[in-house]
């Protein structure tokens, strides 16, 4: 119990930081290296909560595609950040202040709420007890038959991202010398070879 | 205090979405930043939905944590797409100028 208290108490103040780095640091590549952090404490704390699942497809997905996706976009446009920084304090009392209305009104939440009677009877799909079956069986168990159409269409929403955010970057260069095979294949012999006479001495 | 229960998960779960919301106020030039800050708040997210999957032994939780993932990588593609194209077009991506788009 005290072990699990101490990598609960040490992965969240490491979330809290790492987040708070994420939106206070100066340079936004360090933004991003913060933002992989607290991803990968928040994996911790889903292994903690005993999601193993969730918590590898967190560290892939987040650590493996998004923030190395924002790690090349941050690195490879040539941003001025420092103009862009210029007026960092100027929102900061509004910004403070809804800050505080919203975290207050999440604790009172937090601090008032509680499970309805039948809710632990009513669930949608009970998790089979954890020496029979692990959570990564179980998981599939469930995505795979009772929300396969969910999965698909998800499975669809990223196959869009794909396509449009090819579409949105990919641009036609001039002056790139592409491949045609249909001009290649309807060339002729008339006009592409020629038959000289050529005079000795004279050149073409 | 020892005893970590739902409520300490909530807790972690209402600072973050907390600090991503914070973030896009603060950061309002940066596009990047508040995209981080949305990242940030889709992960709170996901830590409700998980801590209450495991919590009532519900496994829906974690099937919409999957999917909410999912959506949150689809958005980071396409957002950071936009970017690249504004960037190319304007040599900026600071938001003030975006709503030159309006047209």
């Amino acid at each position: 119990m005290i072990v699990q208290a101490f990598a609960f108490y040490l992965f969240a103040a490491a979330l809290v930081a790492a987040g708070a780095m994420v939106i206070s640091a100066r340079n936004p590549v360090h933004s991003v290296l913060f933002l992989i952090l607290a991803f990968f404490n928040a994996a911790g704390l889903f292994v903690l909560m005993g999601a193993e699942f969730i918590a590898m497809i967190l560290v892939i997905v987040y650590v493996g595609a998004v923030a190395v996706l924002f790690l090349f976009v941050v690195m490879m446009l040539n941003i001025n950040f420092s103009e862009l920084r210029q007026d960092f304090l100027e929102y900061l009392p509004i910004g403070g202040l809804i800050g505080l209305v919203l975290l207050a009104e999440l604790a009172l939440i937090v601090g008032s709420w509680v499970v309805a009677p039948e809710g632990s009877v009513k669930l949608a799909s009970p998790a089979p007890p954890i020496e029979r079956i692990t959570n990564t069986h179980a998981i599939g168990n469930v995505l795979y038959t009772d929300y396969i159409y969910l999965f698909q269409a998800a499975g669809v929403v990223l196959l869009i991202a794909m396509i449009g955010a090819i579409v949105l970057t990919h641009r036609r260069r001039d002056g790139v010398r592409r491949q045609r095979i249909s001009r290649q294949v309807s060339r002729t012999r008339e006009e592409s070879v020629e038959l000289r006479k050529v005079e000795p001495g004279s050149g073409v | 205090m020892l005893e970590i229960g739902l409520s300490h998960y909530l807790t972690v779960g209402a600072i973050m979405f907390t600090l991503g919301i914070f973030g896009i106020f603060l950061n309002r030039k940066n596009v990047i930043i508040i995209l981080m800050s949305i990242e940030l708040i889709l992960l709170a997210v996901n830590i409700n939905l998980v801590a209450f999957s495991t919590h009532l032994h519900d496994l829906v939780g974690q099937v919409f944590a999957l999917l909410v993932l999912a959506i949150a990588a689809a958005e980071a593609a396409i957002g950071l797409a936009i970017i690249v194209v504004y960037f190319r077009n304007r040599g900026t991506i600071a938001v003030e100028d975006i709503n030159m788009m309006k047209g």
